[in-house]
């Protein structure tokens, strides 16, 4: 990515983004653009250029912020009616670490409200289009952050992955979009959506750039008590070993990958590295689009000598349902909080207590908001706790026990982030299960915390984009990234 | 199984949501076909099986119990709600 210095300037790096941003301003990628703040933050960073002071790893990078991350420039909505006029006091630590390297922030992004949805649909501010086709949906819930990146109007932008919501708009829009471990960068000053599936991460053109976002933001935050040591930017000796499931391929495949751009002639036998297909996911269930582009990369793999080897992992099929029983089951309690009392809208109707909850939750909800909520609710009753919040999480045990062992038998796994391209607007979003549908294949990797990252695979003969993602073990991340670059 | 109207305004009590009569209408379909979709679940055998809540690797995360400085303070937060008075947030009357 291009960083500023004395020859090219933050200011114009900054007003290059702005004009972009103005010129696909009917793709609704923005909720809030901040040109004055970016501007002038950019002035400041050439100014220390100039004295020869020392800048940021991201000095004068333009960036795109998530709108469910709280910084206070500009209302921090997560696209819902209930957020508008929320002015956040705080900064998120994902935000700040980026900033303190020079990062500026031109304009906060469109998502589907609270990260509800795959397709960005469900904004309170309406729908993101497609970088590729402006008939089609930009995919979600981060559906404003990969059409910023795609149609290159920052070089990066931030996301959020509950359930897909980074690597299928990353796919559906032909960029890089990294769901890392769970705990890797701090959710602190993030808008709850799951806590026990929340992950941030990012959009890029390059694996590189990837890389240095995440030595930029991964590591521990004492605001975050669920976010892991620094193991991104520890030397492979250092990591602590007894405190994770260490797989043979997490340090083999890191250590090993350091050589792997030399010439397949060149490469001994303990480079090559053994790549799982999930034979649940290639079937005829996928497009088949998606099936040539998954058959073509491991192609690709097998001639430069990796092996491809068969994976049977049950389990996963289940995962969609398992998902969609304790994600809104957590989204029902984080939610809660959104009432009118401390901070955001409150209803003209609100004349008592109750209709001051009931009627500002009502007008502040979107659909599909209120869906996951009541099903949360659902799951989560008296009655019904056995028979699905509990069979749930008895079903994730699974899906981590199957992924731990398809570790066993490879070092990473390829597979499709969903079974279709990018779909047309509106074909979708009266449907709640066939949107669901399309999550099918990135929700396991958040209930086991597996990383995944989604990488450009071509596109279909119509120019619509095609991706496929790359899963590791635990803690693999930085692999996965030097892996990536085989597949380019 | 079966989701009545009276269900759905069960959970929109617990929900907290005022509905229409036509947004009940939409949500019982939508709710029904979710359910419906969920309930495959049973299909799977989990004898034996414990339950997993969350996936994080580490377990008790110590700190010392000191307050430490606050990035926002009870003006900043105060600030943030509709109406304010004597120092405290307003709202409109409980019973």
């Amino acid at each position: 990515m291009k960083i500023a210095n004395k020859k090219v300037t933050a200011e114009r790096l900054v007003k290059d983004a702005l004009a972009k941003a103005k010129h696909f301003e009917d793709y609704h990628i923005f909720t809030f653009i901040d040109e004055e703040g970016a501007l002038e933050r950019a002035r400041e960073i050439d100014k220390r250029i100039a004295a020869g002071e020392k800048v940021g790893r991201l000095a004068g990078v333009p960036y795109a912020l998530k709108d469910n991350f709280l910084s206070p420039r500009g209302e921090t909505t997560a696209s819902a009616h209930i957020l508008e006029g929320f002015t956040a006091p705080v900064t998120a630590t994902a935000v700040k670490r980026l900033e303190d390297e020079g990062a500026i922030m031109i304009g906060r992004t469109n998502l589907d409200a609270f990260a509800h949805g795959s397709s960005t649909e469900n904004s309170y501010f309406g729908p993101t289009l497609n970088s590729h086709d402006r008939e089609r949906v930009a995919g979600g819930s981060s559906g404003g952050s990969a059409v910023a990146v795609a149609l290159d109007i920052v070089e990066f932008a931030t996301g959020t992955d509950t359930g897909g919501s980074i690597r299928q708009p990353a796919s559906f829009n032909g960029i890089y979009g990294l769901k890392p471990t769970y705990g890797t960068v701090s959710r602190y000053g993030v808008v709850a959506m799951a806590s026990s599936t929340d992950c941030i991460g990012f959009f890029t053109k390059t694996p590189d750039d990837m890389d240095l976002l995440m030595s930029v933001a991964a590591g521990r935050d004492p605001k975050d008590m669920t976010t892991l040591p620094d193991y991104y930017n520890e030397d492979d000796s250092q990591t602590d070993l007894s405190s994770t499931s260490l797989t043979r391929s997490r340090l083999y495949g890191a250590r090993s990958l350091r050589t792997a751009s030399e010439p397949s002639g060149t490469r001994s036998r303990k480079d090559c590295l053994r790549i799982g297909i999930i034979k649940e996911f290639d079937n005829e269930s996928v497009h088949p689009e998606i099936r040539r582009a998954l058959k073509e990369k491991c192609e690709l793999l097998k001639k430069k000598g990796h092996e491809i080897v068969e994976l049977e992992m049950p389990a996963l099929k289940y995962g969609l349902a398992a998902y969609y029983i304790l994600v809104p089951a957590e989204v029902a309690s984080n939610l809660s909080r959104h009432d009118g009392v401390r901070y955001g809208f409150r209803s003209e109707k609100a004349v008592d207590m109750d209709s001051m909850y009931g009627e500002t939750r009502s007008e502040g909800f979107m659909p599909e908001n209120k869906r996951r909520i009541m099903i949360g609710n659902f799951v989560l009753s008296s009655g019904f706790y056995d028979a699905y919040f509990l069979k749930a999480a008895k079903a994730r045990t699974l899906i981590v026990e199957e992924y731990a062992k398809a570790f066993e038998k490879c070092d990473f796994i390829l597979t499709p982030v969903s079974p279709n391209p990018a779909f047309k607007l509106g074909e979708k979003v009266n449907d709640p299960v066939a949107m669901y549908l399309e999550d099918v294949m990135s929700v396991s990797l958040n209930l086991a915390g597996v990383p995944g990252l989604a990488i450009p695979a071509g596109e279909t003969p119509e120019g619509i984009s095609l991706g496929l993602q790359l899963v590791g073990p635990r803690r693999s991340d930085k692999a996965l990234l030097e892996f990536a670059k085989e597949l380019e | 199984m079966d989701i009545k109207r009276e269900d759905i305004k069960h959970l929109a009590e617990l929900s907290e949501f005022s509905l229409s009569d036509a947004e009940i209408d939409s949500l019982q379909g939508d709710l029904q076909g979710i359910i419906g979709y969920i309930s495959q679940l049973d299909e799977l055998d989990t004898d034996n099986v414990e339950p997993t809540y969350q996936v994080f690797e580490m377990e008790n995360v110590w700190r010392e119990d000191e307050i430490l400085p606050q990035e926002a303070d009870r003006e900043a937060l105060l600030a943030l709600t509709k109406e304010t008075k004597d120092n405290q947030i307003k709202v409109p009357k409980v019973l």
